[in-house]
């Protein structure tokens, strides 16, 4: 798939990461700018979702599958919305915390995605 | 409120209708298990959830011949955190009590299964979730169930 956008997704998610995990360490709880940031997140994951789609529909095969490929690809784009949601729930630095694990969960997905993308 | 959480008392105080976990459920209904470290807990219980069940279910769907053993322990993962999510965003204590135990026969399961597969690797030709102790999923099947542990045996001396 578009290795750049990957590159980017996961990036974008460490630093969510690391900046909500900033958050859960001082004690806060998310702020406006923090959902600012899952939107920022989300928007990329979401044109992962559609590059990733108008890929396969253009003929190019997932390595381990299509249906996984796509599978991977809504689970990345529900995770941060839903660490999000969690986090309006609790407002403490344990929502921070919940939305720092979305985050890395998001990471962690990239890779998986890259891996049944290419060639293992 | 004894502040059991670290000091640092930020200015902009977080919302009293849930107190520290620890210091009396006083804003908060009693027996509610979604709440301070029960919301990442429970975070972290339902993605493993849609994970394994996910998972089981195009596993066992496309190539349960090739891997039975494998996708019937992996589907019974599946079954194990549906549970336990649930339990947990029920709450009351019954829920807690059933989630206890099945947060101990999660930690067997897991301990059995990462044994089983290191001592006989032939048993398994594809991964399950709880493989190498879960060694796949950056060892959180087995990190999950002692947290969850830990935080089942907090809330009923907190309730």
């Amino acid at each position: 798939m578009l290795d750049a956008l990957t590159v980017a997704v996961s990036v974008a998610a460490l630093a969510l990461a690391a900046w909500c995990g900033f958050a859960a360490y001082r004690n806060q709880s998310t702020k406006d700018w923090h959902f600012i940031g899952m939107a920022v997140v989300t928007f990329l994951a979401l044109v992962q979702l559609v590059v990733g789609i108008v890929q396969l529909v253009r003929g190019e095969k997932a390595e381990e599958g299509g249906t996984i490929f796509v599978a991977y690809l809504l689970g990345a784009l529900c995770a941060v919305p839903a660490a999000g949601l969690l986090s309006l729930t609790e407002r403490s630095k344990w929502g921070s915390a919940t939305v720092a694990a979305g985050a890395v969960v998001l990471a962690v997905l990239e890779v998986r995605l890259y891996d049944i993308w290419t060639v293992g | 409120m004894t502040a059991t959480e670290s000091g640092t008392a930020s200015g902009s105080g977080t919302g009293t209708g849930t107190g520290g976990p620890g210091s009396g459920s006083g804003g908060s209904r009693a027996g509610r298990l979604v709440k301070g470290p029960g919301l990442l807990v429970v975070w972290l219980y339902g993605v493993m959830s849609v994970g394994a069940v996910s998972r089981s279910i195009f596993q066992i769907a496309t190539e349960f011949d090739r891997a039975p053993l494998a996708y019937a322990l992996s589907a019974v993962a599946a079954v194990v955190y549906a549970f336990i999510t649930y339990t947990l965003v029920r709450g009351g204590e019954t829920a807690r009590k059933a989630a206890l135990v099945c947060c101990a026969a999660e930690l067997v399961g897991v301990l059995t299964v990462g044994t089983w597969t290191l001592v006989e690797p032939s048993a398994f030709p594809d991964a399950t979730v709880w493989s190498d102790y879960g060694y796949g999923y950056v060892f959180i099947p087995v990190l999950l169930p002692l947290t969850g542990i830990w935080w089942l045996r907090r809330s009923r001396t907190a309730a």
